[in-house]
C-alpha cells in the first residue's frame, strides 16, 4: 500500500520537522497525547514517535522503500499520463519497484526483531494460543539468514523483470 | 512435525535412524507402486500416446525436440485451422513438452538412446511417483505423526481419480500439473510456516512452472489469496504471513506473465483479481498493524476507521471506472459455467459439448475415490480440531475443490489431492490410537487430563482411552479390510476403465480371448499413405490432434477450439444439405471427408451421436440456417431410421455414415447397433463426395471431394448421368486408386 503510506508521511512531515529536534524525548510522547485528539494530532504524533524509536539501520531500509515509492508513484504516472506504449517495459519496471517494496518490508519485519508489526495483534483474543509459537518462528530467523533470502528473492524478481522488460 | 525423513537418518538415537530408513523404503515401494500400477496400458497394448490432446503434446514435443527452443517458441503451425493456422508456440502452456525434451536430451548426454515417444508416454507414470513424495512433504506439515505422510503418498499413488489422468501414454498437461499442485502448496504451507522469503520465493518458482504447464493454475491463483484472506478475517495477521504472501505474488505474478499465453492476464483478468486485491489488503493491514504498535487502542481506531472509509471508497471507484472502461477484462466463459452450471449450455456451445466439463454424477465420487470420500469429512473435522494456519488451508481446499469437482467432471483431479490428505489424516489419527498395545499409566494419563480438561472434548479417547485388546482389534482389523479393498478397487478400476488408449480399442470374443480394434491408425495410416502431403483434412474437431499427429495432414479445425466460428463452419457443412456443404468444402480448400461410425460395431463415441453438437454450435452462428429443431421427429425423438426427419436425413453427415451401409445386409434388414434402430432400405444418394476408404470395422470413413464436373454440370445430374450410362464413369474417376467399399 504505497500510496497511503506516503500520503500519510507527507502530511505530517511538515509538522515534525519542529519536534525532531528534541531530542530523546520518547517516553513523554505517548503521555501528551488526548484521547480525543483529531486524526492529525494523531498522525503527528505517530511519526514522532516512529522518528525517535526506530534505529539507524531501519531508517535506512525505510529510505529506501520511501524511494521504492517514489520511483513506483512516477512509473505509474507517466503510464497514466503519457500512455502506456511499452506496455512491457512500464509492467516490469512497476512490479521491479513492487517487489522490491516488499521484499523489503518483508526483510524489515524480519530484521526489526520484535518492533513494530511482527506480532502483536495474533497475541489477542482466539488465538493467543499460537502467539508463542508465532514468536519463536519469527526470532528464529537470524539476521543474515534474513539477508541472504532477500538477496534470493531480489536476484529472481530482477531476472524476471530484465526478462520481460523486452 | 516437518521433520524429514533424512534429518530423523542423520540425527538421533538408533531407533529413530531405523524408522527414518524404514520411512525412506516405503515411500520408495510407494513411488514404485504408483509407477507400476500406470503400466496396465503399456503391457495391455503398446507403448502408444493415447486420446486426443495428447496426440497434440507429442507433435509439439516433437517438434520442439527437432527444432529447438527457440524456433518452437515462435512457432506457426500452417498445418492446423487451414487457412487461418495458429500460432502455437504463443497459445499452448510449454511446460508439458519443454520438461519432457529437456528429460530427452539430459538421457541423449547419459548416453541412453531413448526414443522421445517413450519419454512422453512416460512422462506421467514417472511423475506421479514425484507426486507421491510432495504429497508426503504436505501431509507432513499437517500431522505431527509421520503416518499421515505415509498414507497420503500411498493414497495418491493409487487412487483412482488422479490415474484417470496420469496413465503412461496418457501424455497431457495434467501429467505434471498435478505434482506441481501439491508441490507448490506444500511450499506454500512450509512458507507461511517458517515467514521466511525463500519459501515464498519458492513457491513463487514452482507456480512459475505449474501455470507454465496447466490452464488450472487459477486455482492456486484464488486458492492462496483465499486462505490469506480467511486468515485475515479470523484476525490472524503475523509478519510470516504478510512475508510469504507478498514474496509468493509479487515474484508469482511476474513468473507467470513470462509465458506468452498467459501475458497481461494476471493484471488484466477478473480470474486473477482476487490475488491483487488481498495484495491490496494485505498491505493495509500491515500498515495498521506497523501503526498501531505506536498508538494506543482509543486513537488507533478513530485512525482506522478514517483511513478504512478511505481506501475503500478508493478502491470501490477505482474498480467500477477500470470495469466500466473495459480495462478489467471480464471474466472468461469457462469460469462463469463453474457457477452456474446452465451458463455454458446456454451460452457457450463448444464448452458444453466436452464431456469432461459435464457435471458429475453422484457415482463417480466413489467410483474414484472409494472408501476415501467417507473419510474425508472425518478428515477435515480433525482439521477444525488444530486448526492452525495450514489447517485453515485443508479446511478451504476442501470445501472449494468439492464443489468444483460437483460441477466439472474433469476436476476431479483437483479435489483428489486434498481429499487423500484429509483422508490420511482421519485414518492416522484412528490408527495411532487404536495401535499402540501398551496401556498408558498414571503420569501420561494425568497428562492427558491436563490437556484435555479445559476444552469439551473429552469425548475423544485420551481421556477415557481405548484398553481392551478386543476393540482394538476390532478396528485395526476393520481397517485393514477397508484398505486391502481400496487396493483391489484402485487396481479393478485402473485395469478397467483407464488404462484403453482410446486410440485402439480393445474386445472380447465369445471365447474370451482378446480382440484389438485398430481402425483409427489403420484410416490415419492411409491418410499419410494415400494422399498428398498437403490434402486437406475436414473432421470434427474431436479428431484434428490425431489427423495431425498420425496422419500427418492438414486439417481445418482440432481439439484446440480457439476459433468457434471456424468450427462451426465444419459443423454447418456437416449439418446442411450436401448443395450447401459444398461449397463450404471448396472454399477451405477440403480433399478429404473424415467421419467416424460406429454402427457396425456398436461403438457409441462416434460422429451421429456427437451430431446435435455440431447442430448446435453452428446454429449459434447461423441460427437462420441450421436449426436443431428440425433434425428432431414431430414427437422430439432424434432418430436415424425411416422416422427420420427429410433434414435428417439429407444432411451429409447422415449421408456420409450411412453410404453404402445397406449393402453389408440382406435387403431390409439393416441395422445401426449403436441407435438401436433399423434402417431404411435405400442407401443414401451422395453426390458430390466419393468414398476413398472405410476401415475394417467402418469406424472410420474417409471421403473425397469431388473436383467440379467437366462438362460444368452439377454433380447430382452428373451422378444420375452416370446412372443411366454406366460405361463412361470410369474414365472420369480421379483420385486414389484404392477403393475398398466393401
Amino acid at each position: 500500500m504505497p500510496s497511503k503510506r506516503h500520503a500519510a508521511s507527507t502530511t505530517s512531515a511538515p509538522a515534525a520537522s519542529t519536534p525532531t529536534s528534541t531530542p530523546k524525548s520518547l517516553s513523554s510522547g505517548p503521555a501528551t497525547l488526548k484521547t480525543n485528539a483529531s486524526a492529525a494530532e494523531i498522525a503527528q504524533h505517530v511519526w514522532q514517535q516512529y522518528l525517535t524509536t526506530t534505529p539507524q539501520r531501519t531508517l535506512l531500509l525505510d529510505a529506501f522503500m520511501f524511494f521504492l515509492v517514489l520511483v513506483g508513484g512516477l512509473q505509474f504516472l507517466y503510464c497514466i499520463l503519457a500512455g502506456n506504449y511499452p506496455f512491457n517495459a512500464f509492467l516490469s519496471g512497476f512490479s521491479a519497484a513492487v517487489g522490491q517494496f516488499v521484499l523489503t518490508a518483508s526483510l524489515r519485519m524480519q530484521t526489526s526483531g520484535s518492533g513494530p508489526g511482527s506480532s502483536k495483534p495474533s497475541s489477542k483474543g482466539k488465538n493467543a494460543r499460537f502467539a508463542g509459537e508465532d514468536e519463536e518462528q519469527t526470532a528464529g530467523i537470524s539476521h543474515e539468514r534474513a539477508f541472504a533470502d532477500y538477496i534470493f528473492g531480489s536476484l529472481i524478481l530482477h531476472f524476471f523483470c530484465i526478462n520481460f522488460i523486452n | 512435525m516437518a521433520q524429514s525423513s533424512l534429518d530423523a537418518l542423520l540425527k538421533g538415537s538408533s531407533g529413530r535412524n531405523t524408522r527414518g530408513l524404514l520411512r525412506i523404503l516405503i515411500l520408495c515401494t510407494i513411488a514404485a507402486a504408483a509407477v507400476s500400477s500406470r503400466l496396465f496400458s503399456v503391457i495391455r497394448f503398446e507403448s502408444i500416446i493415447h486420446e486426443f490432446d495428447p496426440w497434440f503434446n507429442f507433435r509439439a514435443t516433437k517438434y520442439l525436440v527437432q527444432n529447438g527452443f527457440y524456433s518452437f517458441w515462435d512457432w506457426f503451425d500452417d498445418r492446423t485451422w487451414h487457412p487461418l493456422g495458429r500460432v502455437t508456440g504463443g497459445t499452448l502452456y510449454p511446460g508439458l513438452m519443454v520438461t519432457s525434451g529437456v528429460i530427452y536430451h539430459i538421457l541423449r548426454f547419459l548416453t541412453i538412446p531413448v526414443d522421445i515417444r517413450n519419454v512422453c508416454v512416460l512422462l506421467a507414470p514417472g511423475f506421479s511417483g514425484l507426486t507421491a513424495l510432495a504429497m508426503y512433504l504436505l501431509t507432513g506439515e499437517m500431522a505431527p505423526s509421520p503416518s499421515a505422510g505415509l498414507l497420503a503418498a500411498a493414497f495418491i499413488g493409487i487412487v483412482p481419480g488422479y490415474i484417470s489422468r496420469s496413465v503412461a501414454g496418457s501424455y497431457d498437461n495434467e501429467a505434471i500439473a498435478i505434482f506441481l499442485l501439491v508441490f507448490t502448496f506444500f511450499l506454500w504451507i512450509k512458507a507461511i510456516k517458517n515467514g521466511s522469503i525463500m519459501w515464498g520465493a519458492l513457491t513463487a518458482l514452482f507456480y512459475g512452472y505449474m501455470v507454465s504447464a496447466w490452464g488450472g493454475y487459477v486455482f492456486i491463483t484464488n486458492l492462496i489469496p483465499l486462505h490469506v484472506f480467511v486468515l485475515l478475517c479470523m484476525g490472524r495477521y503475523s509478519s510470516r504471513m504478510y512475508i510469504s504472501y507478498t514474496t509468493w505474488y509479487a515474484l508469482g505474478t511476474l513468473g507467470s506473465m513470462q509465458i506468452p499465453f498467459v501475458g497481461f492476464l494476471p493484471i488484466r483478468n477478473s480470474d486473477h483479481m482476487s490475488a491483487l486485491g488481498v495484495f491490496g489488503l494485505i498491505q493495509l493491514v500491515a500498515f495498521a498493524d506497523f501503526i498501531r504498535s505506536f498508538l494506543p487502542g482509543k486513537q488507533f481506531q478513530k485512525l482506522l476507521t478514517y483511513m478504512v472509509f478511505l481506501t475503500f471508497g478508493l478502491a470501490f471507484t477505482g474498480l467500477i471506472a477500470l470495469s466500466a472502461t473495459g480495462v478489467i477484462a471480464p471474466w472468461s466463459g469457462r469460469f462463469y459455467s463453474l457457477w452456474d452450471t446452465n451458463y455454458a449450455k446456454i451460452h457457450i456451445p463448444i464448452i458444453a459439448s466436452v464431456s469432461e466439463h459435464q457435471p458429475t454424477a453422484w457415482p463417480a465420487f466413489f467410483f474414484d475415490l472409494n472408501f476415501l470420500i467417507w473419510l474425508f469429512p472425518a478428515g477435515v473435522f480433525v482439521c477444525f480440531q488444530k486448526l492452525k494456519d495450514e489447517h485453515v488451508f485443508v479446511v478451504i481446499y476442501s470445501v472449494l475443490a468439492s464443489y468444483f469437482a460437483g460441477v466439472m467432471v474433469r476436476l476431479m483431479l483437483t479435489l483428489t489431492p486434498i481429499v487423500c490428505v484429509a483422508a490420511a489424516l482421519a485414518l492416522s489419527c484412528i490408527l495411532d490410537n487404536f495401535l499402540v498395545m501398551s496401556t498408558p499409566k498414571g503420569a501420561a494419563q494425568a497428562k492427558a487430563n491436563g490437556n484435555e480438561s479445559k476444552s469439551l472434548r473429552s469425548g475423544r479417547n485420551p481421556l477415557v482411552g481405548i484398553y481392551s485388546y478386543f476393540s482394538k482389534a476390532v478396528v485395526t482389523g476393520s481397517v485393514t479390510i477397508y484398505l486391502l479393498m481400496f487396493v483391489a478397487h484402485c487396481t479393478w478400476v485402473t485395469s478397467n476403465a483407464y488404462s484403453s488408449p482410446s486410440v485402439v480399442l480393445a474386445s472380447r470374443l465369445p471365447d474370451g480371448s482378446q480382440f484389438i480394434i485398430d481402425d483409427y491408425r489403420e484410416a490415419y495410416y492411409w491418410l499419410r499413405q494415400n494422399t498428398p502431403d498437403n490434402a486437406k483434412i475436414m473432421s470434427w474437431w474431436d479428431y484434428g490432434y490425431q489427423i495431425g499427429g498420425m496422419a500427418d495432414r492438414p486439417t481445418l479445425v482440432d481439439n484446440n477450439t480457439w476459433n468457434n466460428t471456424h468450427i462451426a463452419t465444419v459443423g454447418k457443412a456437416m449439418s446442411s444439405r450436401e448443395e450447401v456443404s459444398y461449397p463450404i468444402l471448396r472454399q477451405h480448400d477440403v480433399d478429404y471427408v473424415l467421419v467416424v461410425f460406429g454402427g457396425l460395431l456398436g461403438y457409441s463415441g462416434d460422429d451421429l451421436n456427437k451430431f446435435l453438437w455440431m447442430v448446435r454450435i453452428s446454429e449459434g452462428i447461423w441460427p437462420d440456417e441450421v436449426s436443431e429443431r428440425a433434425f428432431f421427429t414431430a414427437r422430439g425423438e432424434y432418430r436415424v431410421d425411416d422416422q427420420a426427419t427429410p433434414t435428417m436425413r439429407n444432411s451429409l453427415m447422415y449421408k456420409l455414415s450411412y453410404h453404402n451401409y445397406q449393402s453389408l445386409f440382406p435387403p431390409g434388414q439393416a441395422m445401426d447397433r449403436v441407435r438401436g434402430s433399423k434402417l431404411p432400405t435405400e442407401t443414401p444418394q451422395l453426390n458430390t463426395l466419393e468414398e476413398a476408404f472405410t476401415s475394417e470395422n467402418w469406424i472410420i470413413r474417409i471421403y473425397k471431394v469431388k473436383d467440379l464436373d467437366n462438362f460444368g454440370r452439377d454433380h447430382s445430374n452428373a451422378v444420375a448421368f452416370d446412372k443411366g450410362l454406366k460405361k463412361k464413369r470410369a474414365a472420369k474417376k480421379r483420385g486414389p486408386p484404392i477403393l475398398r467399399t466393401e
